[in-house]
């Protein structure tokens, strides 16, 4: 740029200009058609879904009428009771231990002095976001059957570990962004109002960082619970998530029964999001 | 516009030194990326003072600020609080607190929860926290906001609270980092003066960080001018106002003329010197000067126009006249091509100030002074 306008008028031109781009975008020809396309996309299905849990008829193409039969059976189906507490269970274990993983490694990699190799450990930390989750699944199996031979022990808690381990770096994401945003001013304030430094982290930084927690929490939390690929391999047996049971139910042949246990999910992480922005929402004022 | 009226003028000497620091260094980062944000200090603060550390962004004064907070280890040197040694402790064990520039109010807590959080980590009652967070509010007059949160806060009261949160725990030192930086002006003028009376109200030893020259004039007990991580001068502000040391300090303080010239002898405690355009002068020895090359150091309130029958000191022509309000300041061309500004009070009337008019001044006594 070598003609570089007076840094005023360059400014000026430039927020101009930023403007009427972010003006043009909406007005761009086609730009509703994308938008509704890619809406439909997403939710059309989902619409479906919801709509024939509710048919009276044993179909799931043909509507005759409203009907609430297909809950009711879902809830009286022992099957699916205890696919779904086992599917809480492990979540809620899941949640518990990554988020707390994560929130260690989001202070370790923001709230120490730089240190070598601290982008590796960024990377080391998303990567299994990067790796292919079948690769996951069955590297956790040979572990975890390694693991059986030689110690003897069986149980739910392979099913939980595992889950713990791919909640991590779901957790970690919105925790460290948080953390990031988050200036070290106030936690030196509080070291300088006599706050030792476990008193900081206590009375300061973890308040402070509540919102990035319950985020990562409720993330882990819906990852654990929809997780199907590790789950498959791990699961021991009667450790049937409500996915594998859904699945199994599925080969049998589509009822609205799984449509009415779908619609339930779905209704249950719509609830979950409404209210983690209910709450950062509170937090922010 | 100094301040020496508002406490007993005692000798500042007699008291003690709250901080001292002693070749106090400080780098940032190594090798030939290193920046040496202060460089050998050597510093005293007394108990009781008002003391302003003065410079432009850069110049350490925010560093040496951080060094007595604790909120970096010094590279090498010694710092001590009160005769101990406190270079290496951690900020929460250090009895000193800080207002942060901006504020660094705690947003999930109340007013009265900020200000009586210092309190209670120190493990105090209570009872006696809500007492003296009481007596703080009174102190900084917010008591009709002590539950509000503090993003209700005008940034007035906010700086408040910053102040009464700091001194709540009676810290033997309070620091403040440009803490009226983001006020408006009006509300500064105000800030200076109440901090000034809470100063010496509380008895403890402020010690403030700014860059505005006019506010560490009106504040301070003592200033501190720094520049380039080194301390330059240190004196009351009518030391450094009237007897520079340093050009730079000169520069810095107020307006002022500062114009080349060769030491050409002493005679008393008065020192000779010729200006580039050849006329000589007798100014003030400052103990820095030196042989040859110098620099005279003019105020503009100090010069004033000649009148008929007076013997002008310089001679310039009139390029600029500047409308103050109670003053004019002209603005003169010398024959050395140098710039020299004059402040004029009073009428104007019987002086030909039309633009390239041929003016002369006279220096009042004493007005001149040499830096090295």
């Amino acid at each position: 740029m070598a003609d570089t306008p007076p840094l005023a008028a360059g400014a000026t031109a430039q927020s101009t200009r930023r403007r009427m781009r972010s003006r043009d975008l909406k007005a761009m020809p086609g730009f509703k058609a994308a938008g509704w396309a890619c809406i439909f996309a997403l939710y059309l299905p989902l619409v479906v879904l919801v709509i024939f849990s509710f048919n009276d008829n044993r179909s799931v193409v043909k509507w005759t009428e409203f009907s609430l039969r297909w809950y009711e059976a879902a809830m009286e189906n022992e099957g699916i009771r205890n696919a779904a507490w086992m599917s809480v269970k492990v979540a809620l274990v899941a949640t518990v231990f990554s988020t707390i993983a994560a929130t260690m490694a989001a202070l370790a990699t923001t709230r120490t002095a730089a240190f070598r190799g601290q982008g590796l450990a960024y990377g080391i930390i998303n990567q299994p976001l990067m790796i292919p989750e079948i690769v996951t699944a069955i590297s956790t199996l040979s572990l975890f059957s390694l693991v059986k031979q030689l110690t003897g022990i069986t149980g739910v808690g392979y099913l939980m570990a595992a889950h713990t381990a791919f909640c991590i770096p779901f957790a970690y994401m919105p925790i460290r962004a948080r953390l990031e945003d988050m200036t070290l001013t106030l936690e030196q304030a509080g070291a300088d109002l006599y706050a030792t430094p476990w008193q900081t982290f206590r009375h300061i930084t973890l308040p402070l960082l509540m919102p990035g927690i319950l985020a990562g929490a409720m993330l882990a939390f819906v990852v654990s619970l929809d997780d199907v690929i590790i789950t498959l391999m791990v699961a021991g047996p009667g450790e049937t998530t409500l996915p594998i049971y859904i699945l199994g139910a599925l080969r049998r042949g589509i009822t609205p029964e799984i449509n009415a246990v779908s619609t339930i999910l779905v209704g249950v992480s719509v609830l979950l999001v409404l209210v983690l922005f209910l709450v950062q929402g509170k937090m922010k004022k | 516009m100094t301040s020496d009226t508002a406490k007993a003028p005692e000798d500042g000497t007699t008291r003690r030194s709250m901080i001292s620091a002693r070749e106090l260094t400080k780098t940032f980062g190594q090798g030939e990326t290193a920046v040496t944000a202060l460089d050998n200090v050597d510093i005293d603060i007394r108990e009781n003072e008002f003391f302003t550390l003065l410079g432009p962004s850069g110049c350490g004064k925010t560093t040496l600020l951080r060094l007595i907070a604790g909120f970096e280890l010094p590279t090498s040197g010694l710092i001590q609080l009160d005769g101990q040694d406190i270079t290496a402790l951690p900020p929460h064990v250090r009895p000193v607190n800080t207002v942060f520039q901006n504020y660094a109010l705690f947003p999930h807590m109340t007013v009265s929860e900020n200000i009586g959080f210092g309190l209670k980590m120190l493990g105090k009652s209570s009872g006696e926290i809500e007492a003296r967070v009481k007596q703080m509010l009174s102190l900084v007059q917010l008591e009709a906001m002590a539950n509000r949160r503090t993003d209700q806060l005008s940034g007035g009261q906010q700086q408040r609270v910053a102040l009464a949160r700091a001194l709540a725990p009676a810290p033997k030192v309070l620091l403040l980092d440009e803490p009226l930086a983001a006020l408006d002006l009006k509300l500064r003028k105000n800030m200076q003066i109440e901090l000034k009376s809470l100063q010496a109200e509380t008895g403890i030893t402020f010690i403030f960080v700014t860059h505005d020259q006019e506010e560490a004039l009106t504040m301070s007990d003592r200033i501190a001018v720094m520049r380039d991580g080194q301390i330059l001068q240190i004196g009351t502000p009518k030391e450094i106002y009237d007897k520079p040391t340093h050009r730079f300090v000169a520069d810095f303080i107020g307006d002022i003329n500062i114009l080349e010239a060769q030491v050409e002898g002493t005679e008393g405690d008065q020192t000779r010197v010729r200006l580039k355009d050849g006329t000589t002068m007798l100014a003030r020895s400052t103990g820095a000067d030196t042989q040859g090359h110098c620099a005279v150091a003019l105020r503009p309130e100090s010069i004033r126009v000649a009148q008929a029958g007076d013997t002008p000191a310089l001679t310039g022509q009139l390029e600029n006249l500047v409308y103050m309000g109670s003053a004019h300041n002209l603005h003169l061309r010398l024959g050395s091509g140098e710039e020299l500004v004059v402040r004029h009070g009073g009428s104007t009337e019987g002086l030909d100030l039309s633009p390239g008019a041929q003016i002369g001044v006279v220096i009042a006594p004493g007005g001149a002074r040499v830096l090295a």
